[in-house]
């Protein structure tokens, strides 16, 4: 359901300003989202100001600055700091991207960081992506055959091998689904653009004998259909991929085979 | 045996009010609007039509509405309205054929969406003063 404000509990506070390092000449400001579920408060924005004399070029370095140097109670998940397995994914500036990949000096000043939209928050900057996780398992990602599997491998040309580039490349950060405004409205019907690149992948995939079967699945008016074509998910995605021509592509498919 | 965690409420982070418009996002919410205002438009049509079935009298009521100040904006309002769901739908249509979907094709077109649906406006009406008369 669409549902412009937010919920009475989820209502975002003004919070703490932490005082400025001592001796710092270059400062940046950043506003970061905070919600403890501990002490049972709203969430809160404080304020923090990062020296970057003293800080890497990234996002995610300045996170880590913060919560090494003023605050340690900041959580936020991270991993391989080179966008490759998609943890930091955050809204930083108003869109979704890795924190490891977006530098300090590309965003406006002072930086404001919140979790991925419309998901609900465990602590800080960890979104509880489980339902994101549900719905890439039900799009039964493995290769699904009936012909007996040959002795060596299953083989591919380039040129089908070709066809899943773009999309093979995908690290599941979930930018691209909590950047949809069809996905905050229907999070448990909509598919959501990730998981319908990921089914695209599948559905090209030369190798696999399901296609029919995984067109059936998202045959339905909100699993597939809920997709508008608002765009924000190709214009997030933090590895330059294209969900929403994924989308396109897999309507396409629909219509082809009615004819 | 360790007790069953309570059910923590969580909140829901922020999602309208802090993600960042782009042109593609403001097309298609306008392109709703424009799509609800249709169905206003539509019945002034059949306002309209029933009147001049009904009598001259009637015709006239209608008519001098539709002359006045207000009336102009309104039908200025729903032509535009019209033009810009019709080029949405264009647009769409070109999308459903998997075009026009790269980076700086899709905001083009959304632009286009936009900038066509005014000029189309400005010159229905243009034409339409011109051959009043």
């Amino acid at each position: 359901m669409v549902e412009l404000t937010l919920p009475k509990n989820s209502k975002v506070k003004a919070g703490k300003v932490w005082p400025k390092p001592a001796g710092a000449k270059r400062l940046t400001e950043f506003r970061i989202y905070r919600w403890d579920p501990d002490d049972g408060e709203n969430p809160r924005i404080d304020t923090y100001f990062v020296d970057r004399d003293d800080c890497g070029p990234m996002i995610l370095d300045a996170i880590i600055w913060i919560k090494n140097k003023i605050d340690a109670t900041l959580t936020f998940r991270r991993s391989c700091r080179e966008g490759v397995c998609g943890s930091c994914a955050m809204n930083i500036d108003g869109l979704n991207t890795l924190a490891c990949t977006q530098a300090i000096d590309d965003v406006a000043a002072p930086v404001k960081i919140y979790p991925l939209p419309h998901q609900p928050v465990i602590k800080d900057l960890v979104p509880d992506l489980s339902n994101f996780y549900t719905q890439y398992a039900a799009i039964q990602p493995w290769l699904h055959t009936e012909t007996p599997a040959p002795q060596k491998e299953w083989l591919q040309s380039h040129e089908e091998r070709e066809k899943l580039d773009g999309l093979y490349e995908c690290i599941l950060c979930a930018c691209c689904s909590t950047s949809c405004p069809s996905y905050w409205w229907n999070p448990e019907r909509y598919m959501g653009p990730a998981a319908l690149l990921q089914a695209y992948r599948w559905i090209s995939d030369s190798r696999d004998e399901a296609t029919g079967e995984r067109l059936d699945f998202l045959e339905d008016p909100f699993r597939l259909y809920r997709c508008h074509t608002i765009m924000n998910c190709s214009q997030a995605c933090p590895k330059g991929l294209n969900p929403a021509k994924a989308i396109a592509q897999i309507k396409k498919k629909m219509v082809e085979r009615q004819l | 045996m360790a007790e069953p965690k309570v059910q923590i409420e969580r909140p829901l982070s922020p999602h309208l009010g802090i993600y960042r418009f782009s042109i593609t996002m403001a097309m298609s919410i306008v392109h709703r609007i424009t799509g609800s205002a249709l169905y206003f438009g539509t019945l002034l049509l059949v306002w309209w039509l029933l009147a001049a079935s009904s009598s001259a009298k009637q015709f006239d009521i209608v008519s001098a509405f539709f002359a006045s100040w207000f009336g102009q904006l309104v039908l200025f309002g729903y032509t535009w309205a019209l033009l810009h769901h019709m080029l949405g739908g264009i647009r769409h249509f070109i999308w459903d054929t998997a075009h026009g979907l790269e980076p700086g094709e899709r905001e083009f077109l959304a632009y286009a969406t936009l900038v066509g649906s005014v000029v189309l406006t400005l010159a229905v009406w243009m034409l339409g003063y011109m051959f009043k008369g």
